[in-house]
C-alpha cells in the first residue's frame, strides 16, 4: 500500500513518537515499500492454519505466589531521570 | 604475556589456567592489551571494565584454580543487549546511554558462576535491529578481516572481538540471525540455541518469541563449553525450557573420539543452494559438504518451500513484538528524558523521538501499524499462520535428514555504508537465518574458508531439531576439522 506522510504521522503518534516532517516523509516512502513487500504473504493459502505466536512447546509452569524481595527502592530508582528519592517524577498530570 | 596467547582457543586457555601455567590476571592483561592495540581500528567494545575484570581475576587467582568451574579465569565479552550488574547496558542506543543494571542476566550469572572474567560489553545494532552493526548509536565496528567491511550484525562487536583475539569467547543474541551472520562474516563459530534453552531473563527484549542468547567463539569445543555454562531452565523466564541440560562439552569430547559422520544424513534445502547466492559462497559451502561426505555423511535433498515468505513473515512478527517491547522506554523509569517536555504525553513522544535511532523508530512505527485495529488480521495474524507453515517445513525436512545445512548468508561481508540507504535490501540479506528463529530451532554457523573473489570468510549454517544442539556441535566439529578454515584475520 502507499503510505502518506500524514498516515505515517498518525501511526507514529499511536507509538508515542513525535517525528519531524522530513523523517515522516522518508518513513512514509520506506513504509510503503516494506508493507508492499509484506503483502506478498497474501499469496500463501493459510485456510485453517492455526497461528503460531511462539515456538514454546511446554506449558508455562506455575509457582507459589510468594512475596520475595528482588530489589531495593534505591536500586529501582537509581536509573530514573528524575525522582524525589521515593517516587518517579513526571510532569504534572492533574 | 605474548600476543600468541590471544589466538589460543577458549578451552586451551582454560586448561592452561586450570593447570596453573598462566594466571587469571595474566590472561586478563593479555586480552586488555589486545583490546588496546586493536580498538583504534575495530571499535568492537562499547564499555571496557578493565579495573573490575582485573580485580575479579586477582580474586580468582587468590582462591586458586577450580576444576569444577568450566570457564575459570577465562576473559570474555558480553553483547551490550544483556544486563550486567554494575556495568553499563546500552543496547547500542542513546535512550539507554546511562543505564546501569542492578542485576545480572541469568546467562551472565552463568558465565560468572563458571568462573569467567567479564571484560566489558560489545557494540551492536541499536536494540539488535540490523545486520551490519552500523545502526549502533555509538560507533561502527569494522571487520577484522578487512576494516573497510562490516562485521555483520547485530552481534557485530562480539564477532569482531572474538575473531581478533580481544577475548576467548563472547555472548551474542540472535533474533533473526544476529549471532550466525556476524559469525559467518568474521570467520568464527556462533550458536543460536533452541528457543527456551538459554534464559532470556536480563536480555533487553526485541522480539520475545524469537530472541535467544548464544555463544560466539573460535572453535566448536569453545562454543560447547560456553553453551553448557549458560544453558538451563530458569524460573525467571517462563519460556525457559524444562528439558534437562546436557554437558555439551563432555558429550562433544566423547563423540570426538569417533570423529566420522557415518550414519548422519545432511539435508540440503533446494531453496538455500541456488539463485541469489554468490558463487564464492556456494563454492566454499559445497566443499564443506563434500568434506562431510568424505567423513561418511549421507547427503540428501530436502525442501523448505515457504522460504520465499520468510523475510516478510519475520519482519511482521519482529516489528510487532518490538513495537510492544519498546513501549517501556518512556523517559520515566530509566533512560533518556527530554527536558523540554511540559506534559506527560510530550515527555513520552519527545524522549522516544530523540532517544531512539531511525531504524528502531521505523520498526516501531511499522510494528504499531501491523498490530493496529483493522490491519491486525491481514498482517500479524497472517504472518503467525505462515510462521506455522515455515516451522512445519522444518519438521517435514527432519523426517528425512538429521542436520540441515546451507550458507549462512548469500554473500560474504559487504562494505561499510554499502547498504545503509535501503532498509528493505538490508532485510532481504537475512533470508537464510530468519526462518530458524520463527521455528524456534537451534542452528549454528561455522567458518568454512575464504571466498575466492572477496577473500572474506564464508560461513556454513547447520540446523537441528529442537534441543538437538549436541548433534549440531558434533557435525560442526567434524566439518571444521576436515575443512580447516583460516582463522587469523588479516585486516588488523
Amino acid at each position: 500500500m502507499d503510505v502518506s506522510p500524514e498516515f505515517a504521522a498518525k501511526i507514529a503518534t499511536l507509538a508515542r513518537l513525535r517525528l519531524d516532517a522530513d523523517k515522516l516523509e522518508r518513513f512514509a516512502g520506506q513504509m510503503g515499500d516494506i508493507l508492499k513487500y509484506m503483502e506478498t504473504l497474501a499469496a500463501v493459502d493459510t485456510t485453517g492454519v492455526e497461528p503460531l505466536y511462539g515456538p514454546v512447546a511446554h506449558v508455562s509452569p506455575t509457582r507459589p505466589d510468594e512475596v520475595v524481595r528482588t530489589c531495593t527502592r534505591d536500586e529501582v530508582l537509581h536509573n530514573a531521570p528524575e525522582t524525589d528519592g521515593r517516587f518517579f517524577i513526571v510532569p504534572k498530570i492533574v | 604475556m605474548s600476543h600468541e596467547l590471544c589466538s589460543l582457543s577458549l578451552t586451551a586457555v582454560r586448561d592452561l589456567l586450570r593447570s596453573g601455567e598462566i594466571t587469571a590476571v595474566s590472561a586478563t592483561r593479555t586480552c586488555l592489551a589486545r583490546i588496546a592495540a586493536t580498538e583504534p581500528k575495530l571499535h568492537a567494545v562499547l564499555h571496557l571494565a578493565a579495573d573490575a575484570a582485573l580485580a575479579e581475576a586477582a580474586r580468582l587467582d587468590a582462591a586458586g584454580p577450580d576444576p569444577d568451574k568450566r570457564l575459570w579465569g577465562v576473559p570474555v565479552l558480553v553483547k551490550d543487549a544483556i544486563c550486567t550488574k554494575g556495568l553499563p547496558t546500552t543496547c547500542g542506543s542513546k535512550i539507554l546511554e546511562n543505564f546501569v543494571p542492578f542485576y545480572d542476566a541469568t546467562a551472565v550469572a552463568g558465565l560468572k558462576a563458571a568462573g569467567a572474567v567479564i571484560l566489558g560489553k560489545t557494540n551492536m545494532d541499536e536494540f539488535a535491529m540490523g545486520s551490519s552493526t552500523e545502526n549502533s548509536a555509538y560507533q561502527t565496528t569494522a571487520n577484522p578481516w578487512d576494516v573497510a567491511k562490516v562485521p555483520g550484525g547485530s552481534s557485530g562487536g562480539s564477532a569482531a572481538a572474538v575473531s581478533s583475539g580481544q577475548c576467548f569467547g563472547a555472548l551474542g543474541t540472535d533474533t533473526g540471525g544476529s549471532i550466525r551472520q556476524p559469525a559467518s562474516f568474521c570467520g568464527i563459530v556462533g550458536i543460536k540455541p533452541t528457543y527456551g534453552r538459554v534464559s532470556r531473563y536480563g536480555l533487553v527484549a526485541y522480539g520475545s518469541s524469537l530472541d535467544q542468547i548464544g555463544p560466539m567463539t573460535r572453535t566448536v569445543e569453545d562454543a560447547a563449553a560456553m553453551l553448557t555454562a549458560i544453558a538451563g531452565h530458569d524460573p525467571k523466564d517462563s519460556t525457559s525450557a524444562p528439558e534437562a541440560t546436557p554437558d555439551y562439552e563432555a558429550d562433544l569430547a566423547a563423540w570426538a573420539g569417533k570423529g566420522d559422520l557415518a550414519g548422519v544424513r545432511l539435508g540440503l534445502p533446494d531453496e538455500y543452494w541456488g539463485e541469489g547466492v554468490d558463487a564464492e559462497v556456494l563454492d566454499c559451502c559445497r566443499a564443506a559438504v563434500d568434506a562431510a561426505r568424505g567423513l561418511g555423511a549421507e547427503v540428501v535433498r530436502v525442501s523448505l518451500p515457504h522460504t520465499p515468505y520468510a523475510v516478510a513473515t519475520y519482519y511482521i512478527v519482529a516489528m510487532a513484538e518490538a513495537s510492544s517491547n519498546l513501549a517501556r522506554f518512556d523517559g520515566v523509569r530509566y533512560g533518556y528524558r527530554d527536558a523540554s517536555a511540559t506534559d506527560l504525553a510530550g515527555l513520552y513522544e519527545l524522549s522516544r523521538a530523540k532517544g531512539f535511532g531511525p531504524e528502531v523508530q521505523r520498526r516501531i512505527v511499522i510494528g504499531t501499524y501491523v498490530l493496529s485495529a483493522g490491519y491486525y488480521d491481514a498482517y500479524y495474524r497472517k504472518a503467525a499462520q505462515v510462521r506455522r507453515l515455515i516451522r512445519q517445513d522444518f519438521l517435514d525436512a527432519f523426517a528425512s535428514c538429521d542436520v540441515i545445512v546451507g550458507p549462512t548468508s548469500p554473500f560474504a561481508a559487504f562494505g561499510i555504508a554499502e547498504k545503509t540507504e535501503d532498509p528493505l535490501q538490508m532485510y532481504l540479506s537475512d533470508i537464510f537465518t530468519i526462518s530458524l528463529n520463527l521455528a524456534g530451532l537451534p542452528g549454528m554457523s561455522i567458518p568454512v574458508g575464504l571466498g575466492a573473489k572477496s577473500a572474506m570468510p564464508v560461513g556454513l549454517q547447520l540446523f537441528g531439531p529442537a534441543f538437538g544442539e549436541t548433534r549440531l556441535l558434533c557435525t560442526a566439529k567434524a566439518v571444521m576439522d576436515a575443512v580447516r578454515p583460516p582463522m587469523v584475520p588479516r585486516g588488523i
